[in-house]
């Protein structure tokens, strides 16, 4: 709907020109061409393939998130003209380059089965039993391939075939669960959500606890802090808001 | 009881598609039973390995219907017997592929209950994946 | 039958005057994940019989899954790449001094083994096949073809049965022992280790560590392998043939190769119950349990506890543990 005789898709153009505000046009120097969905578009070289797809005049309601590279959202998969070779990247941490065809994936198809801690056995055949399909894993290393955090996914896929909960915790660390490997897979695994399952089952059962948290709850729960807790209770919006302020400053600015 | 059949081209084609598939020749087979005689787990099957192979042979692909292929063990029993020389696991797993390359496996691992997912070691789900999963 | 250079009776390519073992022979070692998880006490026997006879098993860095059984279609390559990738494995333990010039890859998980020789084998075959696999798995090192898959069995064949018996501390006397190969120890004939129709070696085995070893006419019969995903009472019904028969023969105890084949012969016991109330038990255990148990070593390297039928009554009668 128009207003002011400004169209929303001028709006959005203008808002996908703010990433580059201050700069004329004219003055950029290098220019790339890139396709987003089969459609050509020439973007400013130093963009991000998420500035670049908002700069071409797209409005991102999906496969766009934190733009921080950690919520998994943005997952881009891509070729390169002239090659074959299938790549993936985050959106919004990759630069475009020229020739890049691209599309996103805003979401992976996948039942996400939650382990009860409490009562699952903390053994290889607790994983089977949720995710018999990692049985057909065939080592082929397209997981590995198409992971954009370039993790090593077949071999935590190989550690949950062999028990290992440690190893497929400690591999799947920094998955950001954007769900490429899952699409790819030959043997259809869940590798992203098999690995966060193993997580959970490892933080219960098999790493070392925190001792300094559980001395912590041990002091709470004897009312260490509760005097502490009462005191902050009572005090008045205008305390709280002095005392903060006051906290402010004397931080270190970043 | 006696079954007439013509052999057309369709049969001749599905006899070249698995003898390829198996990289077997399967005309060479003389019919002499010793594979059956040989297979653990005829006794569980609907024909024997020796009809699945004239099957094969005149091209029937009223085959891919029957269930021998499918409780196959892939022991090899048959294939260190067989007088000619042929590799009958081969063309069982020819057939069997034919299925599972259509996307329709032969049992779903969701359906295998709770209580045998904690007795079943892995080697028993990868090679049933293998065999009966696509 | 097959001309003598084709017996696979006869030893390795080395003789035993250049004999293939150093003191210290250090080897790779593919386990398989059975051998991690529900079989960990075929692993742990083997572990240890193999150090008293001065072979240590290194264990294959970063492997895979095997993912046996293996494809049998001409045209499938992407199920090769598994047990290739394994092979990689062994050549870069050579390459980075993990083992030295030791290309040979023993497994103990008879099914790991057939997989992964066949594989090797259609690959050798092979040229252009190899090269689609290698392009494959570009950020791989290329399988150079180096690698000769053996079986634990063939190890012990190769060192001489004499030496195996010298390290015999508790002769197992008055054991009746059937031994069982199942089918991919022996079968197809490029692949098996001994003869497929009336195959000796177990029974040899027996014999240097003192037991008494028992014919079994089902002893290369297979137990019904994957099948018991999908039926197991079939598969209950084929374990009551081979065990029933054993018995009749006089075995008091059955030893086998393959993780499969022990859970389809001693845990689907339950299931032979359920049809046959009369069935007696029947322990089966892993070769290398008995072996570690004639080479005195502690129970817990023996592993009988994680054996579903007990074995330890048996051997107790025996006078064989206390």
């Amino acid at each position: 709907m128009a207003e002011n005789n400004v169209s929303v898709m001028d709006r959005v153009r203008e808002a996908g020109r703010a990433v580059i505000t201050g700069v004329d046009e004219k003055d950029i120097a290098h220019w790339v061409e890139i396709s987003i969905m089969g459609k050509a578009y020439k973007v400013p070289a130093d963009l991000t393939i998420m500035q670049a797809i908002e700069y071409a005049g797209y409005r991102l309601v999906r496969s766009c998130g934190c733009r921080a590279g950690f919520c998994g959202a943005c997952a881009t998969v891509y070729r390169k003209k002239g090659e074959y070779k299938l790549k993936s990247a985050m959106a919004c941490q990759t630069r475009v380059e020229d020739g890049m065809y691209l599309v996103q994936i805003p979401f992976s198809p996948a039942e996400k089965p939650l382990p009860d801690i409490r009562k699952d056995p903390y053994e290889s055949s607790v994983l089977l039993r949720y995710f018999p399909e990692i049985a057909r894993c065939v080592s082929c290393n397209t997981c590995t391939k198409s992971c954009p955090q370039d993790l090593q996914v077949m071999d935590y896929v190989q550690a949950a075939l062999k028990g290992d909960f440690k190893a497929v915790a400690e591999g799947s660390f920094e998955c950001i669960q954007c769900g490429l490997c899952a699409l790819r897979c030959p043997a259809e695994i869940v590798q992203y959500h098999m690995a966060q399952f193993a997580r959970r089952m490892y933080g219960k059962h098999g790493s070392p606890k925190e001792k300094n948290a559980e001395k912590r709850i041990g002091e709470l729960k004897r009312g260490k802090f509760d005097k502490e807790f009462e005191r902050v209770m009572a005090l008045s919006l205008n305390e709280l808001k002095t005392i903060y302020t006051e906290q402010q400053k004397a931080r270190e600015v970043y | 009881m006696i079954k007439k059949i013509a052999i057309t081209s369709e049969n001749v084609d599905f006899l070249e598609k698995i003898s390829k598939l198996s990289d077997q020749v399967i005309t060479k087979c003389d019919q002499c039973g010793t594979c059956s005689g040989s297979c653990p787990m005829v006794g569980e099957m609907d024909i024997t390995p020796a009809q699945l192979m004239r099957m094969v042979l005149l091209g029937q692909e009223e085959v891919m219907d029957s269930k021998a292929m499918w409780i196959c063990a892939s022991c090899f029993a048959c294939t260190v017997r067989c007088p000619r020389g042929l590799d009958v696991s081969r063309v069982a797993e020819a057939l069997r592929q034919i299925t599972l390359r259509q996307a329709v496996d032969h049992i779903d691992l969701n359906d295998i209950p709770d209580c045998e997912m904690k007795r079943l070691p892995q080697i028993a789900l990868v090679s049933a994946g293998r065999k009966f999963t696509g | 039958m097959s001309p003598a250079k084709n017996d696979p009776r006869q030893k390795s390519k080395d003789s035993p005057e250049t004999s293939p073992f150093s003191p210290g022979l250090k080897i790779p070692y593919f386990p398989g994940c059975t051998l991690k998880t529900t079989a960990k006490n075929f692993e742990t026997s083997a572990l240890a019989v193999a150090e008293l006879l001065g072979i240590e098993l290194v264990e294959l860095p970063r492997w895979n899954c095997c993912g046996t059984v293996t494809s049998l279609t001409s045209d499938d390559l992407i199920h090769h790449v598994a047990p290739v990738r394994n092979l990689v494995r062994v050549e870069e333990m050579n390459d980075n001094g993990a083992v030295d010039e030791e290309t040979r890859l023993v497994a103990l998980c008879t099914m790991c083994f057939n997989v992964l020789k066949r594989s090797n084998l259609r690959v050798l075959e092979k040229p252009e096949e190899l090269e689609k696999i290698n392009n494959f798995m570009y950020l791989e090192k290329d399988y150079q073809g180096k690698v000769q898959v053996v079986h634990f069995l063939e190890l012990l064949r190769d060192l001489g049965f004499a030496k195996v018996k010298e390290k015999v501390q508790k002769t197992l006397r008055g054991l009746k022992v059937a031994p069982y190969y199942g089918c991919l120890l022996l079968r197809p004939k490029e692949i098996g280790i001994d003869d497929p129709e009336d195959p000796t070696i177990l029974s040899e085995l027996l014999e240097a560590l003192g037991a008494e070893p028992i014919n079994n006419p089902f002893k290369t019969r297979c137990c019904g392998s994957y099948q018991t995903v999908r039926d197991r009472h079939a598969v209950a019904e084929l374990t009551y043939d081979i065990l029933g028969r054993a018995r009749k023969e006089g075995a008091e105890l059955v030893i086998t190769s393959c993780p499969l084949c022990m859970f389809n012969l001693a845990d689907r016991q339950k299931e032979v119950v359920e049809k046959h109330p009369g069935f007696e038990p029947m322990p089966v255990l892993y070769f290398t349990q008995l072996m570690a148990l004639a080479f005195g070593l502690e129970e817990n390297a023996c592993g009988f506890d994680q054996n579903y039928v007990d074995a330890r009554p048996l051997l107790k009668g025996k006078a064989l543990i206390k």
